[in-house]
């Protein structure tokens, strides 16, 4: 397991952590998702997505903010791998995180699971 | 109760976090659900970032969130001296944007979180964002 984390004064914090499965990359995030932390997704993810990787599961458990800078770092590592037709799947989403993906429309192209093995069965 | 409170900021996405905070902890003082506090808390953040990347477009420029409760009423203005939007009414239609990165979600956020929301911009001068949101309880009891 490679663990990367960033701290940031003022108190926004993002730590990701990456896990390899069966070439399928698990992502944990945690922390706040926005402006200020998702340029810093985007480039880990980026330096994490080896040529033999099938598709990723974002686990966001321990996502306790999100806006629509966050949303768009997603849909852009989105667009990226959907071009080689791999899938991206999102599991442990808290109620509230729920309501801003769905009002985003980002579930009508990435699903929701209830399990990380249900969820790397569908990628 | 009447209540009134200002933050002044810099334009770093840093101070993002403390936007929202200090804007959840004075929303407290009304009978906000969690639910409603943590919509807030989005909008906020949508409001400061919009004056971030488009009013001074990543330059370092002051902006003013002043908060105020009125009749059990929340009302946050975010206000910046950037650039200015060419036509304010466009910018509330889905999708909106003049960049790539937020989709344009950023006012259909604020406006879905929000009762009311007002946007005055004028071209090199700034955006005034106004937002009222009233705790859903209070809403029936009205009713």
């Amino acid at each position: 397991m490679v663990n990367n984390e960033i701290i940031i004064q003022g108190g926004n914090v993002m730590k990701l952590l990456f896990e390899k499965e069966a070439n399928n990359l698990i992502i944990k995030l945690k922390g706040k998702f926005d402006l200020h932390t998702a340029q810093y997704f985007k480039t880990e993810v980026n330096n994490h997505l080896e040529k033999n990787i099938n598709g990723i599961v974002l686990d966001l458990e321990d996502i306790d903010f999100i806006d629509s800078s966050g949303i768009g770092a997603i849909i852009s590592i989105y667009k990226k791998i959907e071009k080689k037709n791999r899938k991206i799947a999102i599991i442990n989403v808290s109620p509230i995180l729920r309501r801003i993906l769905e009002l985003s429309g980002l579930l009508n192209i990435i699903e929701i699971y209830n399990s990380r093995n249900k969820a790397l069965e569908s990628i | 109760m009447t209540n009134r409170a200002e933050l002044i900021i810099e334009s770093r996405t840093e101070n993002l976090g403390v936007a929202r905070v200090t804007a959840a902890s004075f929303a407290s003082q009304l009978e906000f659900t969690v639910s409603e506090i943590e919509e807030l808390k989005v909008a906020i953040s949508e409001a400061i970032s919009n004056s971030i990347i488009h009013g001074y477009q990543n330059e370092i420029a002051k902006i003013t969130m002043t908060m105020e409760i009125n009749h059990n009423q929340l009302v946050i203005v975010v206000k910046d001296q950037g650039v200015g939007i060419k036509e304010p009414a466009e910018a509330f239609k889905a999708s909106y944007t003049t960049t790539n990165d937020r989709m344009g979600l950023g006012l259909t956020f604020i406006n879905s979180f929000m009762d009311k929301v007002e946007l005055n911009s004028e071209l090199e001068k700034g955006t005034v964002l106004k937002m009222i949101k009233s705790p859903e309880q209070i809403k029936k009891q009205i009713n």
